[in-house]
Parts: C-alpha cells; structure tokens; sequence
C-alpha cells in the first residue's frame, strides 16, 4: 500500500520487528542508531541495504556479529551510491531472467556526511543522474565522526572539529555548511527530502514516500553525535528538535522540484514569533563552546544571519511568503 | 584471540557474518539504568521509539513496556524524552 | 578432436573480440566507464544492447571506481558481472580491486593494457595490470585477439568455479591487440551459453543460523563485507591464498574442457611452451610480444640455434611448477618486461621468474629486458639480439649486465 494508505499508529511501529538489532556498538545516546532503527521500522518488504564505510557501518558489522537483519553490503566509503546501482542492476535484470523469487526488492544506500557530501558525491550524484531506483539516506552528524570527528563538508559554520579546531587563530570552520538537499534537488529527481528524529513519524512516512517513488530519491537525516559534538547523551533527540525549531535544519520535501515545507517547520513559518534563537540549540554543545565568548560575538552572529537567509530562501522556495519579526 | 576464535578453514568467505548482534550483550557500558515510575507512564511508546538500542520493548499482551538491561547503555535519551518525567536515570550500584 | 564444434571466422580487433565474447556468455550486468584503448569494448556491447542483442543491464557509470563498486555489488547480488578497464582506470579501481577478491566475487574485467601517466601515454604496456599484481585477482593474459575472445568465455567458468570465487582480468595489448583485426574463430551462441552455464552459488552459513546460497537475497538475509578486526582479518587472507592456489588447477581445466569443443588450447592454460624441450636459451613473455618472439625462435631454430620461448599465459597465480619444470634444461633465459618496478632492480616478472628459480636444481643465467614502455614499437631484429646476447652469455660464462633496456634511446 501506499504512504497515502498506510495509517500507523506509535503501537504499531513499536510493534514492529527491528531490523536494525540491539547488540551494535554504537555510542550511549547515538543519534544515528535511533534514526536507523526507525528508518528500518517504514521498511514495506524485502529490503537490501548497503552502506558506505562509516559511524554506522562499523558499529553494525564487527565480525562474526552483525546487526542487520537484511541482506548487507559494505564495499569502501565512496560507494554507498555505486553499489546500490550494482544491486539494482542486477536485481532488474536477474528479475527479468527469473532467477529471484521476489517481485519487487528496495535497495537503501546509507551513507554518513564523508560518504555522502564528500568522497561519495560523485557516485551520488552519477547514480541519480542514471535514475536507478533506490532510496539514498544520508545521516548527517556534521562531521567524520567515525575517524575522530574530523570536518567534513556537512560541518557548519563555526562548529569545532579535529581538523577545524577553534584555535587562537581560526574559531573552528570557518566555510558553510554544503546545501546538500538543494544540490539534490538540483539533479532533478523525483524525491528529496529532510528529515529529523524528533519528529519520527515524518521521518518514517518520508522513508516510505522515497521508497514508493519510481526512480531515486534522497532523504538528509539530522543525527545528533554527542560524542563528537561534546553534548549531553541523553539530549541526542532534544538537539534534533530544536535543530527544527531554530531553523537550524528546517524540514521539508521537494516532489518532482515541487517544494514544501514539512508540518513541523510549517508551524514555525506560520508563527515566527516561536521561532527560536540559534543559541538556544548551540547550547551546551561543546563543538560551539567557544561561539560563547565575547571575542566571537561576530561569530554567533553570523551563524544567526546565515540560518535566517536560507530559512528564508527555503520559504520562498516552498511559496511560503517570508514573515519578518 | 580468543580460543574460542575460528581457523581459516571454518569460517565462510567474504567476512559473511555468523552471529547476530543480539547475542552481543552492550548492557554492561552503562553507568545509569533508567527506572520508570508506572503510574506517571501513560504508555505513549515514544521511548521505545526513541532508543537507540532498540532497549525498551512494547508488550501488546501486557499493555506495558519492559526496559531491556542486557542491552541498555544508559545514556538518558528516554528519561529526556518521556512527557511525563516517569523515566529517572539512577547511577548503577555495584 | 571429435567434439570440436563449427565456428565462424569473423574479422575482429581484441576489443571487438572481447564485446563478441561478453554478448554471447549470459552477462547480466556490464558497468563500465570508457578508456582508451579499451573504448571499442564497451562501444561496441552498447551496439548490443541498444538493439537489444543482449539480456544485460548496461550501467555508464560516472568513473571507474563507480564501476567496480557497481560489480561487485552486482556480483554479490547474484549476477554475472562484466567490466573493463585500461591504465589510469584500473588506477582508479585500486582500492576496489582488493575489495573484489575480498568479497569473493567472481567478477572478469578485460584490461587493454597500456601505460599509466606521467606523462600520459594511450599506448600498450603491462604497467597498469602489473601494478596490481598483489590485488588478489587472477591475471591472464592474451597473444592475440582470439586469445582474448577465448579467455573471456573462460574467465566466467574459472572465476565462478566454487573453489576459486576470485575476480579475474584478461589482458590484451593496448593498440596492438585490442585495434588491430585479426581472424577469429567464434563458437556459436548456443554453445558459449553451455560452455558458460548459469553461475552457480556456495553455501554459507549466515547469522541467522541458516545455510544459504552465498548472495544478497531478503529470503536469506546475510552480511557482507563487515569489520574484521585484528583477530580475524589474517584468516581471511588465508582462504583467499587457498583461492589462488586452486586456479592453479581449475585454470588447466577450463583450458582442456574449452580446447574439447574449440580445438584450441593455450599450452596448459598456464603457460604455453614453444620449443622449450631442448632449448639452451629462451626468453620468457607475456601478451603478444610472444605471437613477434615465436617467428624469431623459427628463424633462429632454421639456423640451428637451439632457441626457446616461454609464454606466460597466467600470470597471477604463478605458475611456480610449470615455470620451473619448462626451464629445467635451459642454460640462459631473458625475462621480457613491458613494465618497470622502479627501484627494484628489474621488473616483476624478472623477480618472480629469478624467485622461483631459486629452488631449481640447475640455475640458468637470468638477465631482464625491459621494453616496449608506453607503447615503444619492438622489432624482430630487437627480438633477435636479445638471443644473440643469451649466447654471448653462455659462451662468456658469466653476465654482464643483468638489467637492459631494449629500444630506448641512450
């Protein structure tokens, strides 16, 4: 059935098996582990998955012990996007032949921000343009965490990393954080979306909906590390609310270039008033400690004015008409 | 190396794996067990939504949820979550 | 040979003799990105598919990394897949090579063997394919365009067979074999189909305490390519040496059962002996050097030279036995490089031929040539000093110089 047809209720996606198993060595309060296991529960049949090197990847496959419950391939870390057309090239062709028993397969590509904004882009981006079917999700944890929380393209301004640190020099990275879903859109392709895990049950009909297109799409999932973003654990879901509720990372879906905002951030376009300050979500997070010193005033500030210009962007995008406060 | 580790000779090829990971018990990294009050819990499943290690479980027959310590890590994400405040992290006693 | 089937002569360059092969083996997925000199293969399977000669999904990936990755996940699928590359392409797949024949995919790649940059050079040698000796995929090479033609067909059958599962490259000469035509004796449909089969799968046991045919199936679900740490990763090399050295085997066998219904064979699949048995000096070579080397060795052996060659046909695995055996009786034997280990005191094939001859009751005089980098035309008369010096060797008693260059201006 269609996401259209599919009514869930919390009962009965907590009803419903893992595929992402308990026992993967994920860090206490991972942001990513919840929004895997929640992106396995909009699963609709068979299913395989595979993945680029990475958080996840490692975590989820120490041998003998695996946590996956569906077929599971990891090849390097730029092919999250290359092995899911492999996959998908021959399922098509080995259905044709007869020589699998099943009459549609879902292939989900994951990949971490390195495998996705960085040294998988180009087999992203030629897979999308070759319009295989699958559904490519990037959980997004700002930085390559995996190695030791080193910056990658998707590390916002002013964030703090082992490779961007905030020196006496240099306040952390200094570059923009790359607009990876507007690149996607860009491609022209059936789905792209955003989502995050506070608010599961979009994420979870975003799934489903990027499964269901004929065609790729592209899901960008906030995942809050607390390892590597130095916050509380038990915040993990926290940040990933009022990541939304600042504008920090607005969600929102862009059907065949068509784009509108998400109920959540709908909410926040239509009272602006409730708009949070981006301080409220910097926060307590040691990555952006050091914006809270008076000599990096200009700092916070920047951070705010960039979030609000490409809110705003996106609300003209999205036909929203853009409310000053 | 364990001795309980295999020889080249009896594992598969290509790393296929044997085990599965629910027989890897992480529930002994925790330093803070979640308690839940059940009178405060209204059963809104949101923790079991919201665990990273798939440790909370929602029995149907039961009505109620269970808190799965083999594999809990502690970290807090349900106690801050729950609308109710039903869920304290207490510090483990030895 | 009783059960040698009719074939049809067609005229064909090595590349168009590699697509031919490709058409008629049952391949389900090609992903490939083009490269000079290896363009016309993946051109001339696009004809194919276009008019819909071919059941196979045609993946233009966007770089030659894309197109291993896009293998093997196609191959761990369950299909049969097919890819090619040249030089700065196989470069690129590097690290996805050693991912290959770790996973255990029985993924056959043509490589039309040319230099690799810098500076660029289109033009044959053996640098890229040697640069990934290591690389744990099987290596043959091809004399000729019906060579290439045969060994893909062959590549499928040694790559699936269930006590190899290991990816394997057949190489062709940039240029000189895969653009220049040549007649070719094509084997009907039918029978390539036959030859081929329908690949077939190992059991292993997943983590769901099953037994299961070894693909990416949802009926059977099962992890592949994880994290082996320190305690593990060791043995895993191990199965894949174990891999090698049954090709050693399966590679003579597939070479016997093909010669049964095409009437050619390559020596024993191994490497192919000419007038090795009472040589006193020889040359050892790979690819088609060797098809210029065998009317040299006719000529010198009209005069009464005593004169040997050795074609290496399989490269990776080495023929240790059939290598050492071949050479009991030479006296002086030239290993050809058309490739250049920097810093190591000759080319590969010299320190792989020099190693195994380590162990060998008599020792010949082992000198190296290396030749014909970035596509450095070698003539007959070149060919020919080469055996002039063997035998100024021998009579010397002693080498001069065991390294030289042959066709380079100094």
């Amino acid at each position: 059935m269609t996401t259209q047809e599919w009514k869930f209720s919390t009962k009965d996606i907590a009803e419903k098996p893992d595929l992402f198993l308990a026992g993967h060595r994920a860090c206490a309060g991972c942001g990513p582990a919840t929004v895997f296991r929640l992106i396995m529960k909009a699963t609709r049949g068979p299913t395989i998955v595979t993945e680029a090197t990475g958080c996840m990847e490692v975590v989820s496959s120490i041998y003998p012990y695996t946590s996956w419950a569906v077929p599971w391939l990891h090849t390097a870390f730029e092919t999250s996007a290359s092995n899911a057309s492999g996959i998908e090239a021959a399922l098509k062709i080995m259905k044709k032949k007869c020589r699998i028993s099943q009459e549609h397969v879902d292939v989900i590509a994951f990949a971490g921000d390195g495998g996705t904004y960085d040294i998988g882009i180009q087999a992203l981006s030629g897979a999308v343009e070759r319009g295989h079917d699958f559904l490519f999700v990037l959980y997004d944890n700002e930085a390559y965490m995996n190695t030791g929380i080193q910056r990658s393209g998707g590390t916002p301004h002013g964030a703090a990393t082992t490779t961007s640190p905030a020196g006496k020099a240099i306040p952390g990275k200094l570059e923009y954080k790359k607009p990876i879903a507007d690149i996607m859109v860009a491609h022209e392709m059936p789905y792209v979306a955003t989502a995050s895990p506070y608010y599961w049950k979009d994420l979870i009909q975003k799934v489903r909906k990027g499964l269901e297109v004929e065609g790729p799409a592209f899901l960008h999932v906030f995942a809050p590390c607390p390892r590597g973003w130095r916050s509380n654990p038990a915040k993990s879901i926290e940040y990933a609310k009022l990541a939304v509720e600042t504008c920090v990372f607005p969600v929102w879906e862009s059907v065949n270039g068509q784009c509108q905002l998400s109920t959540p951030s709908k909410l926040v376009a239509l009272a602006p008033q409730k708009k949070k300050p981006v301080a409220d979500y910097l926060q307590g997070q040691g990555r952006f400690r050091h914006m809270f010193k008076p000599q990096n005033t200009k700092l916070l500030e920047d951070v705010q004015r960039i979030t609000d210009e490409r809110w705003e962007r996106l609300l003209k995008k999205c036909g929203e008409k853009p409310k000053t406060v | 190396m364990t001795k309980q580790d295999k020889n080249w000779k009896e594992i598969a090829p290509a790393g296929v794996c044997s085990k599965s990971s629910s027989g890897f018990l992480t529930g002994d990294w925790k330093t803070y067990t979640p308690v839940r009050d059940p009178e405060k819990c209204t059963r809104c499943l949101l923790c079991v939504l919201f665990c990273p290690d798939g440790a909370i479980h929602w029995y149907p027959d039961k009505g109620d949820i269970e808190f799965d310590c083999s594999f809990c890590k502690g970290c807090g994400i349900c106690a801050n979550q729950c609308p109710t405040n039903a869920i304290t992290m207490k510090l483990e006693q030895e | 040979m009783q059960n040698v089937v009719k074939q049809e002569i067609m005229a064909l360059a090595g590349d168009q003799a590699v697509a031919y092969a490709v058409k008629q083996s049952d391949v389900d997925v090609v992903a490939a990105y083009p490269i000079t000199p290896q363009t016309i293969i993946v051109e001339k399977f696009s004809e194919y598919v276009a008019d819909g000669e071919v059941e196979t999904e045609f993946v233009c990936v966007e770089s030659e990394h894309s197109a291993m990755a896009a293998s093997i996940s196609a191959s761990a699928t369950g299909a049969r897949a097919f890819t090619a590359t040249a030089s700065a392409g196989l470069a690129l797949m590097h690290e996805m090579l050693f991912v290959a024949s770790g996973c255990r995919v029985p993924v056959v790649m043509a490589v039309a063997n040319r230099a690799l940059s810098a500076p660029l050079n289109i033009h044959g040698d053996h640098s890229d394919s040697m640069a990934q000796r290591d690389s744990g995929w099987i290596q043959l090479y091809a004399e000729n365009a019906q060579e290439a033609y045969d060994s893909i067909i062959q590549a499928f059958r040694i790559a699936e067979n269930l006590d190899v599962l290991l990816p394997v490259m057949v190489g062709l000469d940039g240029f000189t074999l895969s653009h220049t035509l040549e007649n070719v004796e094509a084997l009907p449909d039918e029978t390539v189909k036959d030859f081929v089969g329908v690949r077939k799968f190992p059991n292993v046991l997943t983590h769901e305490g099953k037994t299961a045919p070894f693909r990416l199936d949802p009926a059977n679900p099962m992890t592949m390519g994880p994290i082996a740490l320190q305690n593990y990763y060791f043995e895993f090399k191990r199965q894949q040496e174990e891999a090698m050295e049954n090709a050693l085997t399966v590679i003579q066998q597939m070479n016997s059962e093909y010669a049964k219904i095409s009437g050619r064979s390559y020596g024993n699949g191994l490497i192919e002996a000419y007038c090795l048995e009472d040589a006193e000096v020889a040359t050892i070579c790979l690819g088609s050097t060797a098809g210029t080397m065998k009317t040299v060795v006719d000529d010198l052996r009209q005069e009464g030279v005593k004169a040997g060659l050795l074609r290496l046909r399989t490269f990776r695995p080495l023929p240790v036995e059939a290598i050492r055996s071949a050479l009991a009786n030479v006296k002086a034997v030239a290993v050809m490089d058309k490739c250049i280990s920097f810093g190591g005191n000759g080319g590969p094939v010299f320190h792989e031929v020099r190693h195994l001859l380590y162990e060998a009751t008599n020792r010949p005089y082992v000198v190296n040539y290396i030749y014909g980098l970035g596509g450095r035309d070698t003539s007959p008369v070149e060919l020919r000093s080469i055996y002039e010096n063997l035998q100024g060797i021998l009579q010397a008693g002693r080498v001069e110089t065991p390294i030289q260059y042959l066709g380079l201006r100094d």
